[in-house]
């Protein structure tokens, strides 16, 4: 589904993603990974041609670069890292934006653009918020807010900037299982970046390392959650224990202990 | 939906109270029922015997009719791309002249008085460099910024402005006799008559509607350039028709009647504070609560010192800063 090749791109004079080469199937889970400042957001960016890039990115089997806005945006939602929330606009209001590449340019929301609305804010637990103004929200409203707002875009690509940072245990599972049974039931593809690295070990499929802008890994779970690639990459001291079904678990471990 | 069209009712009526007092009250002295009479008598199927001498219907029909509904385009229009300047820029203190629009007309105009010496000609010199001031921005503004970004554009009209205004002032001190006519064009007046309400009528029609389709758009531009092209939105095209439309429609207000401040700043945020945040609101509303607003402003210019009469970009701002801060305060909140 998403096909990313010799990925290159300079933000600001300054090379910050290089040679970066991924694969993701229809349906698959990819996330992200990496240390601050690798360059996972400027990727997600890049792959739904927010930014002028090398290399190729294929979406779909088409160049994403040379899609019309709107065609992609029914292709592709995504939700960034900080989103911009006008602070008097309310949630249904916000959410309904969602909708904007199946309007016509000079036209209005249809009935089925709030219905679609109303339906995706109430899988998201939203229903009573929705005439709230965002900037009466707390940051983990806000997260799903936005979520939902790229959840009424109904595209089968879905790019999640960090979408579970604000969000407290509970409404961490609830979002990832949320997206996941999306996943499962239409068939979206999905690629978040991710920094809780458990986690991310226990929805994706397949993780991509990035670090100082370059893929240093990527692979199953498994693979990727290793002590040697993390303590390299991140700079952390770790230890890797597998839970009951295999998958990798971290544990940050206090130096010298 | 409702909410909207309640709204807009509310502001026709308040704009058709404000324009019938504009019609009744004035330097000649008619008789207010006579007023009424006679134009009633002027729409179809009504015949009323309104006792008006013609005198007194010229003064009407020829003075205070096309004098009230300058006031409303003019203020309308002012307001309407006060709100449109606003939603492209992002930004509440956006006003229609942020782009060099004034300082264009400021200059061709006083070029036209000091050098030309015409009168007849100010309207249209005031368009043309209005519509200059704002293309030299703009031109200035995306080919220095990458990208289209907005702030560029910002500081691209206040280069502008300040550079037309130095020449404007150079050339105003070389005739300083003419002094009194350049500032009393620039402090406005919306006396100009039926040919000049006839003159700006098509591209106030056509900017006004093309302001008013883009509100959804514009909403859509409040969540920033990146999150709206991802969501499938040609965010510079959506701000080029709206800055060429609120341009057309400052241009069209500054060739009729002069640099009238503070319509096009203040109204959009009262509307706002009234009515919320949302484009498709706040633009039609901006559009009739400015004119309200101008043809209150000009009634108030008329008679405070009659027969004398103030300028009203001096009562605009006069009548208008007490009543912002008024609104202000009556709905009071916590700003985000
Ligand atoms: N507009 C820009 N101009 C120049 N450099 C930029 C720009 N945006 C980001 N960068 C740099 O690019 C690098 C990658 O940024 P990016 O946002 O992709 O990191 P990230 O992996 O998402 O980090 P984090 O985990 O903190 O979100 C960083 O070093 C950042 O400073
Ligand atoms: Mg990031």
């Amino acid at each position: 589904m998403i096909e990313v090749r010799g990925l290159g791109v300079s933000l600001g004079g300054r090379p910050v993603l290089r040679e970066v080469g991924v694969t993701v199937a229809a349906g698959s889970w990819l996330a992200v990974i990496g240390p601050n400042g690798a360059g996972k957001s400027t990727l997600l960016k890049a792959m739904i041609g927010l930014l002028p890039h090398e290399g190729s990115v294929l979406v779909g089997g088409g160049e994403v670069r040379r899609m019309k806005p709107r065609e992609r945006a029914r292709l592709i939602a995504y939700a960034p890292q900080n989103p911009v929330l006008p602070a008097d606009m309310t949630v249904a209001d916000y959410a309904i934006l969602g909708r904007t590449p199946y309007i016509p340019y000079l036209a209005r929301e249809s009935a089925h653009d709030r219905e679609v609305t109303r339906s995706v804010l109430s899988r998201l637990d939203l229903t009573e918020f929705s005439e709230r103004p965002l900037g009466h929200l707390s940051g983990g409203e806000r997260q799903r807010v936005v979520l939902a707002r790229a959840l009424t875009q109904q595209a089968p690509v879905l790019l999640l900037d960090e979408p579970t940072t604000a969000l407290d245990l509970g409404h961490q599972q609830q979002v990832l299982e949320l997206v996941d049974r999306l996943r499962l039931d239409d068939t979206l593809t999905v690629v978040t970046t991710l920094h809780d690295l458990s986690l991310a070990g226990q929805y994706a499929d397949t993780l991509l390392l990035l670090s100082q802008g370059h893929a240093a890994a990527s692979g199953p779970p498994q693979n990727v959650l290793t002590k040697p690639l993390l303590t390299r990459h991140f700079d952390a001291h770790v230890q890797v224990t597998p839970d009951d079904y295999g998958r990798p678990v971290i544990h940050l471990i206090r130096p010298g202990e | 939906m409702r909410r909207t069209w309640w709204a807009v009712g509310v502001a026709v009526l308040v704009l058709l109270g404000c324009m019938t007092a504009g019609l009744l009250v004035g330097a000649a002295g008619l008789a207010p029922g006579s007023v009424l009479s006679a134009l009633l008598d002027r729409l179809p199927f009504v015949s009323l015997d309104s006792g008006l001498l013609p005198v007194e219907q010229g003064v009407l029909f020829e003075l205070r009719v096309p004098r009230v509904l300058l006031a409303a385009l003019v203020g309308g229009l002012l307001a309407i791309a006060g709100a449109g300047y606003q939603g492209v820029f992002r930004n509440p203190l956006a006003d229609p002249y942020l782009l060099g629009a004034a300082a264009g007309a400021g200059l061709t105009v006083t070029l036209v008085i000091v050098v030309v010496g015409d009168s007849g000609v100010v309207p249209v010199a005031a368009f043309v460099g209005a519509v200059g001031g704002v293309f030299l921005a703009y031109a200035l503004g995306s080919s220095a910024g990458r990208g289209g970004g907005t702030a560029t554009l910002v500081l691209a009209g206040v280069a502008v402005t300040s550079f037309l205004t130095a020449i404007q002032t150079f050339v105003q001190q070389l005739k300083v006799e003419e002094l009194q006519r350049v500032y009393s064009w620039i402090l406005g007046d919306v006396g100009g008559g039926w040919p000049q309400l006839l003159m700006i009528a098509p591209y106030a029609l056509v900017s006004v509607m093309v302001m008013l389709a883009h509100g959804r758009l514009l909403d859509v531009l409040a969540v920033g350039d990146d999150e709206a092209t991802s969501l499938g939105l040609r965010a510079r095209r959506v701000r080029f028709f709206v800055l060429l439309a609120a341009s057309l429609a400052t241009a069209s207000a500054v060739a009729v009647s002069g640099l009238i401040a503070f319509v096009g700043i203040v109204v959009p945020h009262v509307v706002r504070r009234l009515a919320g945040w949302s484009y498709r609101i706040v633009l039609p509303l901006s559009l009739l609560g400015g004119a309200a607003f101008l043809v209150v402003a000009d009634l108030v210019a008329r008679t405070v010192l009659a027969p004398a009469e103030l300028p009203i970009g001096v009562v605009t701002a006069f009548v208008g800063a007490p009543f912002f801060v008024l609104v202000l305060r009556l709905t009071k909140r916590v700003d985000a």
